[in-house]
């Protein structure tokens, strides 16, 4: 125990890295999968078509070959940015495909009626998107994107293999100097359950919250 | 073409749709124009730096990188499955010493990264007197965390089947046991197939976990290689495109079998 207290500045530092990994890259991703969702559900052909690639590409690659290719073979090329930026943009683009996903399935899951009656009222095309399909499209996907956000927080750990100093590399190294694993990755591990325990409560009282009583 | 979001286009619109695909085409040659760029000013498109690519020596290196990465995988997908049921199972059960550890087992290593366990297993369990060989450092971390998300795929399969199918068992006399064995899982197993298959995507995507435990998979190989020959872009693109061809026929097999699935009768009460 007493290894876990003497390095708490170590873990803290670490569990700060992790937090603006995790908000960074969600804020990433979440823009990144609202612009290849518009594209994938657009009526415009070759748009859907690159929608399609990203998701496809980015799904069927491991993060970590992601991260080592990034980190080891942009510089090669000529771009090189610091780590932590790397390690925030690649998770950003790679959950940026998980959420993209989520949410085209959000507004596949409006019946086409709604949009039917929506036009049928004279709504155009942005009012019946805002008043009509995605507040309900939204309401469907809260579950979903929770759980692509406690992916992507456990996600972050592979920063770790790149050479980025967060939770679980803080908790690494504190292991080499102390050789106590089990009260160091213990508690490593308790801080990753409580950031999920966080999401979940979040978006438990949010599909609560915006439920519609029908 | 018609959906949710817009009608049979007209021709203003089949006007805005032909902006759209010139814009969109555009940037997307543009992104490939500078990335070509890119990699032209650094030198890293020679002939030189992308011949040994072409050359069996260096194939058969990756290919033996790739039989290991399927070894694990499958080695972890069956012992995973097997615990993912057991505990699926379990978090069914009537009886609540059994159902309180499984549900706790799941709830718990879902929130834990893969790469704590690994960590555990390279530098925790050593201290204790464990040393796995090194094909276990990847599998047994990869089945533990595997095992509770199984669980979950399972747990949905056995509760999708109607319950009209089980108390029909219990009507004709069968047992709890003989119900689940006989009648509900058979059926969940059809339904989850799909599930299982794109979920073993995901743990195929885990053993590149491999390249921490320095265990032989594609991408340790793929470093390995980088190491010795000094091509790190091209290497790591080459990996790349070999998960990307081995992941995106799975994830194509599981579309394949989702469409396949037979239409449900009724809805999910």
């Amino acid at each position: 125990m007493s290894a876990l207290l003497d390095h708490l500045p170590e873990f803290w530092q670490g569990l700060i890295v992790t937090l603006q990994l995790t908000a960074a890259s969600f804020a990433g991703a979440a823009v990144m999968g609202l612009v290849i969702a518009a594209m994938r559900v657009s009526p415009v052909p070759v748009l859907r078509g690159i929608g399609t690639a990203y998701v496809e590409t980015l799904q069927n690659l491991p993060l970590l070959v992601l991260l080592v290719l990034a980190v080891f073979g942009l510089p090669e090329i000529g771009l090189q940015a610091g780590l932590q930026v790397t390690a925030t943009v690649v998770i950003a683009l790679y959950e940026g495909a998980y959420i993209a996903e989520a949410l085209r399935s959000g507004v596949n899951a409006v019946s086409s009626g709604q949009g039917e009656a929506a036009r049928a009222l004279g709504l155009n095309f942005t009012q019946s998107l805002r008043h009509v399909v995605l507040p309900q499209a939204l309401r469907t996907v809260i579950q979903p994107i929770g759980n692509i956000f406690i992916a992507l927080t456990m996600n972050t750990s592979l920063a770790a293999a790149v050479g980025v100093v967060e939770l679980t590399a803080a908790a690494n190294r504190v292991n080499l100097l102390e050789a106590q694993p089990i009260p160091i990755f213990v508690g490593a591990g308790v801080a990753y359950a409580v950031i999920a325990a966080c999401a979940g409560f979040v978006t438990g009282r949010l599909e609560r919250r915006l439920a519609v009583v029908r | 073409m018609s959906n949710v979001l817009f009608d049979e286009p007209g021709p203003r619109a089949r006007r805005r749709i032909r902006i759209a695909t010139i814009a969109g085409a555009v940037v997307v040659l543009g992104l490939v124009a500078l990335a070509v760029r890119q990699f032209a000013d650094n030198g890293q498109l020679t002939a030189d730096r992308w011949q040994p690519y072409a050359t069996w020596p260096m194939w058969r290196y990756l290919l033996g990188g790739l039989w290991s990465t399927l070894l694990a995988a499958v080695v972890s997908a069956a012992l995973s499955m097997a615990a993912g049921l057991a505990l699926a199972l379990g978090r069914l059960s009537r009886r609540s010493w059994v159902r309180m550890p499984s549900a706790a087992y799941v709830e718990t290593v879902r929130t834990i990264p893969v790469l704590v366990l690994v960590y555990v297993v390279l530098f925790a369990l050593p201290r204790y007197g464990l040393d796995l060989p090194l094909f276990w450092k990847l599998v047994v971390p990869l089945t533990v965390s595997n095992a509770s998300l199984f669980a979950e795929v399972f747990r949905a399969g056995i509760l999708s089947i109607e319950r009209g199918q089980s108390e029909a068992g219990l009507a004709v006399g069968l047992t709890h046991g003989q119900t689940m064995r006989l009648i509900v899982l058979p059926q969940a197993a059809r339904r989850v197939l799909p599930s299982i298959v794109s979920q073993s995507v995901g743990l195929l995507k885990d053993t590149s976990l491999g390249f921490v435990v320095s265990y032989a998979e594609l991408l340790y190989s793929g470093k390995v290689l980088a190491n010795y020959n000094g091509l790190l872009i091209q290497t790591y693109i080459v990996v790349a495109l070999v998960y990307l061809v081995v992941n995106a026929s799975l994830s194509k097999l599981a579309r394949t079998l989702e469409a396949r699935q037979p239409r449900r009768r009724t809805a999910r009460v």
